[in-house]
């Protein structure tokens, strides 16, 4: 099992989840699992995906610009 | 002018010829008369036509190239466009038809330094000798040009074009840099286009001027800063379009070597799709305009992103019926099939799980999940169909004869003994009417 299997899903970045689910896409291809555990991954990867596709659905463009070496919000239009 | 110099010089001499002889003592104004007199062989409309003809017929002033600075440009509703041309010494009456006007490719302003083309001839209703210009061209131009080639052909040489150095574009970048003009419409239009695209993006701009003599080295510095300070997984280094001296800060060496030293990938949007840079030749993909850059950089999008979630959802509910099928398949082969009520229990007390997950969390599993129980249920009759108790539950009975089925008639002699199994057991009975 992925150590990231513990986190709690509502804390995953769209990385962390993808590459969990990516996980256990693999190990459900990679074939004779148990039915317990081939049913624990897929209830796992359900959520994963559900969690992957509500983080797009409210990602917003995060624009930052540089002053100097520092690193400061940038205002659109400014 | 030479001939309407002789004639009127033969005419004039006749006259006075005829004068001098006769009365020599009067002859200043007797000239001054003479020509009073004279019927004359001009209007200014015919003199003027003349003048233009002959400015018309002399071929070098029919393929004029001249260089001047612009001013008095006047550009009237008709479309037609009139300036003045002037050196230190002189000036020059210019007119552009609005035919040609329509292919300038430069902005006029007064001021401006350029190289026309294009034919003298007479605007005989002003009495005005002008240039009917056809084309205009900035002056540094053709002197930028050269410099252009010259740098190029150097840079080359010393292999920062090469293909083989080029870095290879992410498929899916986490953060990208933009070097560019905080104000400019190429900023807008890049993060529009990463906004739906890719929302994901962390942006971060590098602000810089990107035209006059300040930009290259703020360029450089800005990508140097964003490279070092951010490791963006690719940088978007893009202006929006402009002349050629606009464009001029990225044809600067300076930045040219600056785009080569990047460790994250470089791809240049400047200007328009048919202005090619020395920057554009260094970066290690071009985009022919600003968005195009911001495109590039996006090969996957959010929409490629949840067609795989899609796709991996859909694939691990077709690896659990897979592995659920396998199951039932190992379970009906290892199971006597008079007694596969006890596992088919278990499979469809899993199913009972699937189908709560699948309430929970996908519509599309419950409909999966339908069908795997009907599979299951069709199993399920098939074997009970097959099993003999449920034959002799219906009525029906078993005979055999010397631990043999009966299944034909001449299989038993009248008088021979038979045992009958019914569903609830078996007795012996004996055949009374056969042969």
């Amino acid at each position: 099992m992925p150590k990231t299997e513990t986190k709690s899903i509502e804390k995953l970045t769209y990385e962390e989840a993808y590459v969990e689910l990516e996980e256990i896409v693999s190990t459900l291809e990679s074939g004779e699992k148990p039915l317990e555990e081939a049913l624990a991954l897929f209830e796992r990867g359900q959520l994963l995906t559900r969690r992957c596709v509500e983080l797009l659905d409210k990602a917003e463009l995060k624009v930052r610009k540089l002053s100097g070496e520092e690193l400061e919000p940038f205002q659109e239009g400014e | 002018m030479d001939g309407s110099t002789a004639m009127g010089g033969w005419c004039t001499s006749i006259v006075l010829s005829v004068d001098i002889s006769l009365e020599c003592e009067y002859s200043l104004d007797m000239e001054q008369l003479a020509l009073f007199d004279a019927s004359p062989r001009w209007t200014v409309t015919t003199l003027t036509r003349y003048l233009r003809q002959l400015l018309e017929e002399d071929a070098s002033l029919q393929d004029v190239s001249v260089q001047g600075e612009l001013s008095n440009l006047s550009r009237p509703a008709s479309g037609h466009i009139y300036f003045t041309l002037k050196d230190a010494g002189a000036a020059l009456r210019c007119v552009m038809w609005r035919s040609d006007a329509a292919r300038l490719r430069v902005t006029l302003k007064d001021g401006l330094a350029v190289f026309v083309h294009g034919n003298i001839s007479i605007y005989e209703a002003g009495g005005q000798y002008q240039l009917y210009v056809d084309t205009i061209s900035p002056l540094g131009e053709g002197a930028l040009y050269q410099e252009f080639l010259r740098l190029k052909a150097l840079l080359e040489a010393e292999g920062l074009f090469d293909p083989a150095r080029k870095r290879s574009i992410p498929d899916f970048p986490r953060r990208i840099g933009i070097v560019t003009s905080p104000s400019g419409a190429a900023l807008r239009d890049m993060l529009n286009t990463l906004r739906r695209r890719l929302p994901l993006l962390e942006v971060i701009l590098a602000p810089t001027p990107v035209q006059g003599l300040e930009a290259p080295p703020a360029i450089v510095a800005a990508l140097r800063t964003l490279n070092q300070v951010t490791t963006p997984d690719v940088i978007l280094l893009a202006r929006g379009g402009g002349s050629i001296e606009d464009l001029w800060a990225f044809n600067d060496e300076r930045v040219v070597r600056a785009i080569v030293e990047c460790t994250s990938p470089v791809i240049t949007g400047v200007g328009h799709e048919t202005d090619f840079t020395l920057a554009d030749f260094a970066a290690d993909l071009r985009a022919p305009t600003p968005t195009a850059a911001a495109e590039l950089a996006t090969s996957i999008t959010v929409l490629d992103l949840k067609a795989t979630l899609v796709q991996y959802a859909g694939y691990m509910v077709d690896r659990l019926n897979s592995i659920i099928q396998q199951k039932q398949e190992s379970g009906s082969r290892l199971n006597d099939r008079l007694r596969l009520a006890s596992p088919l229990r278990r499979l469809q007390t899993e199913r009972q799980r699937l189908d709560e997950l699948s309430r929970r969390w996908n519509a599309a599993l419950v409909q999966r999940l339908a069908i795997l129980a009907e599979k299951f249920n069709g199993l399920k009759n098939r074997l009970l169909a097959l099993s003999p108790l449920e034959v002799l539950r219906r009525g029906y009975a078993v005979i055999t004869k010397d631990q043999k089925v009966v299944k034909y008639v001449s299989q038993v002699k009248d008088k021979d003994a038979i045992r009958l199994r019914v569903q609830d057991g078996e007795f012996t009975a004996r055949v009374t009417d056969n042969g």
